[in-house]
């Protein structure tokens, strides 16, 4: 049976055509045979959702910017959690990958000088993201494929893996399925690539777009990799919150830095009155410096509205839960407020923001050049994941490389926005060249066939119990669900107790989902095998935040609201315990070397 | 809660495909997307259609609803008229895989065969170039493109004429555009759009410009000046004299 498998041979396999899998792609094409394996079409990932910019200390709008001072904030932002080798390299390299896509096509918006413009995010100290108005992400992503589709790289979209091929300890390989038919592939591969995303997908209020269902950090996990951090999702502090079919939507941190600011029913701005002690030196107190700060003054500190994003997250929650919330259960965000202060506001607000103003005009039928926004937090994005060797990406897994939001490492305990685009490009060109060089040495291994035929066998079961069956759609709202209500932005022991143990029930049902009609492009059998990768990231999510007994970045418990320097020296590690049950260890942070502990004292 | 039909046409290559009317429980808010996964969730689980993103960002939700080629994540119900069954299909330019899904592969076809981007040498030493933002503008709003194909869709020398082999359609004639005004691109692709993308079968009936979700200026601003740079070049009569005299 396993010998009816179309079968293909590539040096390297990428799993996943966001811009980590794009990027390592490009890279490894520039010296052996790739295969790209993706499940939507190409151009189509996540990455065309980011909205405000990649962070890079290039200093075109502030010279004092450097990567030391980039270094000192992704640390200050990850509360020190971070693979701080990651945060180095991160901050040192992505100036270069920046320019380096303009070389391949990207237009980037200008400084008056003719550079390449920087603005504000929440916790960068210098205007640093390089960004095209509020869509930075589609001309990150399709930079990379047009420039990609010219590298000699084989696409495969619409396939789905379902599970990494291993050659004793080494993965060699994915096996999986075109969606359009159903056919079972095999790619043999010196080395695989992960570049998945994360999982927002289970939660019901969420960014992210349905392919972000944890495969990446599912197949790493069977294949015998360690997962890291899984406690820490960032909830983004602004998702659209009405009408409720767009609920979770992104709103552009970009909003605030341009300018917006939050306000709670009663008009007031909220943000002032809750400053945490390591960032007061370098906050606005007051409402006028604030803006002198969004308007490009150097000597002004920063609004309070750009702090980091768990800290945002979790003042909007105390205004909704204090009564003092949007109608919706949000509150307001308004950037119309600025035509005080801006001649032809509309008109700015529609150059610099405008697929925000596209999307609230076009969803909501509201004109927020006019009127505020309602936002409240949604989730986005997945600090932990795969943990990678800082420097080659290789997971302990040999052969096995990660790269991007799928992996682990880089954002610790919070990511600061615009770190996600210069982590997909720095990584995944790391991954990419390091890949190659694992494959080109090590060839390409040899393939356990009864163990695809277990795979394929496992993926086809959702027919055999047939459409009168359990509903995988059920199942995964029932998820989300739980999830959402007792894992969520704000976490207490007992729920996620409850939530550990409905996990369990909830697995007994994925098993039993059924599904009716053939393999042809069937979005339940799709959603049933997705089932799998989400309850496994969900466990690994649960088990980790019941066991970090403090509060720390995205990571905030009720019962324990202060940090804890008790859990300051380790990272969480999950993997597949020898009787196949999941297992947790705490791994001690490496220690800094002291030149980069001067770094960071430098930049307090 | 008030109900609204849906009726969707479904069917695969082989077939030819028929409408099948669901009823949806619908609330404030809703668009087209959120029908078609209600229906998915309650009635066919396997109802085949695309999407990604939800927020007319990623341009996979391409359809034709009520005849009009849109993005479903962008047709909000309280536009349409629900006292009569919403209609939904597949785009009608390319071959139907299985019920909204359709074969787009000919677009990235096509987009391949385009020259690349070909940048003049860096302008500054570390590698750097220098453009101003008014330069870049034009060539931005190209960029803009989610590729949703709804404009290649509507396109009647691609739908009715089938000319798939001789004309490349909107979205490509748009791609060379923004190719051919990027400030640092030094190749030319005029004699392509000339000769084998089929620039002279677009009559500048705008269709694509008016179906475009992210209102693109497509015919005013990409074809047209594309149009007038190939008429310079090979169809003025003093430009021909002129090389003739002079030899260039």
């Amino acid at each position: 049976m396993a010998t009816e498998f179309e079968v293909y041979e590539h040096d390297v396999l990428v799993i996943g055509a966001g811009g980590a899998g794009l990027r390592a792609a490009i890279e490894a094409a520039g010296s052996c045979s790739v295969g790209v394996v993706c499940k939507s079409l190409l151009g189509k990932a996540h990455t065309v959702m980011a909205e405000g910019g990649m962070a890079a200390s290039m200093g075109n709008v502030d010279d004092r910017d450097s990567w030391k001072v980039h270094f000192a904030d992704t640390m200050r932002g990850g509360q020190y959690l971070n693979q701080w080798r990651m945060a180095e390299l991160h901050a040192k390299e992505a100036p270069d990958r920046v320019r380096e896509l303009e070389k391949w096509g990207a237009l980037f918006d200008r400084t008056k000088d003719g550079r390449i413009l920087q603005r504000n995010f929440g916790g960068h100290r210098y205007p640093r993201l390089a960004h095209v108005g509020d869509r930075t992400g589609l001309e990150l992503i399709r930079t990379l494929q047009d420039h990609g589709i010219h590298q000699g790289i084989k696409f495969y979209m619409e396939n789905t893996v379902v599970s990494l091929v291993k050659d004793g300890d080494r993965v060699v390989g994915a096996f999986g399925y075109d969606r359009e038919r159903g056919r079972f592939k095999l790619w043999r591969a010196g080395a695989v690539v992960l570049a998945t995303g994360g999982i927002g997908r289970a939660y019901k209020v969420t960014s992210n777009s349905w392919e972000y269902t944890g495969d990446g950090q599912a197949l790493a996990y069977e294949a015998g990799a360690e997962l890291m951090d899984m406690e820490f999702i960032q909830f983004h502090p602004t998702g659209m919150m009405w009408p409720p079919s767009v609920q979770g939507i992104l709103v552009t941190e970009g909003v605030r830095g341009e300018g917006g600011i939050l306000v709670n029913n009663q008009g007031k701005r909220f943000m002032f009155d809750d400053i945490p002690e390591n960032y007061k030196s370098s906050t606005a107190d007051k409402e006028e410096e604030g803006w002198r700060y969004v308007t490009g003054d150097k000597n002004a500190r920063r609004p309070p509205e750009l702090l980091t994003r768990d800290h945002v997250a979790r003042c909007i929650r105390r205004e909704v839960k204090a009564g003092r919330g949007s109608p919706h259960g949000g509150v307001f965000l308004d950037i119309s407020w600025i035509k005080e202060k801006v001649p032809n506001a509309p008109e700015h607000i529609r150059k610099k923001l405008p697929s925000m103003y596209h999307q609230f005009k076009e969803l909501a039928g509201i004109d927020i050049t006019t009127e505020p926004m309602e936002v409240g937090p949604t989730t986005h994005y997945m600090m932990g994941g795969v943990r990678v060797d800082p420097d080659s990406q290789m997971t302990n897994v040999p052969g096995l490389f990660a790269a991007g939001e799928v992996a682990a490492g880089l954002h610790g305990a919070n990511r600061l926005g615009g770190n996600s685009l210069s982590d997909l490009i720095v990584f995944g060109k790391r991954a990419g060249e390091h890949a190659a060089k694992w494959a080109k040495e090590n060839g390409r291994g040899t393939v356990d066939q009864a163990a695809l035929a277990a795979a394929e066998a496992a993926s086809l079961k959702p027919f055999e119990f047939g459409g009168a069956a359990e509903n995988p759609y059920r199942v995964q709202h029932d998820l989300q669900e739980l999830m959402q209500d007792n894992v969520g932005i704000v976490r207490v022991e007992e729920e996620m107790k409850f939530a550990q143990d409905q996990l369990q029930l909830l697995k007994d049902r994925a098993a039993k989902v059924g599904i009716s009609s053939h393999r042809e492009y069937n979005p339940g059998w799709h959603t049933a095998i997705d089932l799998r990768n989400l309850l496994l990231v969900s466990e690994a999510v649960t088990m980790c935040a019941i066991e970090r007994k403090e509060s720390r970045g995205g990571h905030f418990r009720d019962d324990f609201p202060a940090k804890d320097e008790a859990y300051a020296s380790f990272n969480l590690i999950v993997k597949k315990g020898e009787d196949g049950q999941m297992v947790m260890h705490r791994r001690p942070i490496p220690p800094m070397p002291d030149e980069l502990k001067q770094v960071i004292e430098e930049n307090k | 809660m008030p109900q609204a039909t849906f009726r969707i046409s479904r069917g695969d290559s082989a077939t030819h495909g028929e409408f099948k009317d669901y009823a949806v429980e619908i609330s404030e808010g809703m668009v087209v997307l959120d029908a078609v996964h209600l229906v998915q969730m309650v009635h066919a689980p396997d109802l085949a259609a695309r999407w990604n993103c939800k927020a007319g960002k990623c341009g996979s939700c391409s359809a034709e609803i009520n005849g009009m080629p849109r993005l479903m994540c962008m047709t909000r119900l309280s536009d349409l008229d629900l006292s009569v069954p919403v209609k939904i299909e597949p785009m009608k330019t390319f071959p139907r895989i299985k019920d909204l899904v359709t074969d787009v592969s000919w677009n990235f076809r096509v987009k391949e065969k385009i020259k690349k981007f070909k940048p003049r040498p860096a302008d500054n030493a570390d590698g750097t170039w220098n453009m101003a933002q008014r330069d870049v503008d034009r060539v931005q709003e190209f960029r803009k493109c989610i590729e949703c194909f709804l404009c290649q869709d509507v396109c009647h020398v691609l739908r009715d004429h089938q000319k798939h082999d001789e004309f490349i359609g909107p979205r490509f004639i748009m791609w060379n555009a923004a190719l051919e005004m990027h400030p640092l691109d030094t190749d030319d692709r005029l004699k392509e759009l000339k000769d084998d993308n089929g620039l002279g079968y677009c009559n500048i009936t705008k269709c694509c410009t008016k179906v475009c979700p992210e209102h693109i200026a497509i015919t005013d601003n990409a074809i047209i000046p594309m149009k007038e740079r190939v008429v310079d070049r090979y169809y003025d009569p003093l430009g021909w004299l002129w090389s003739k005299a002079t030899g260039t």
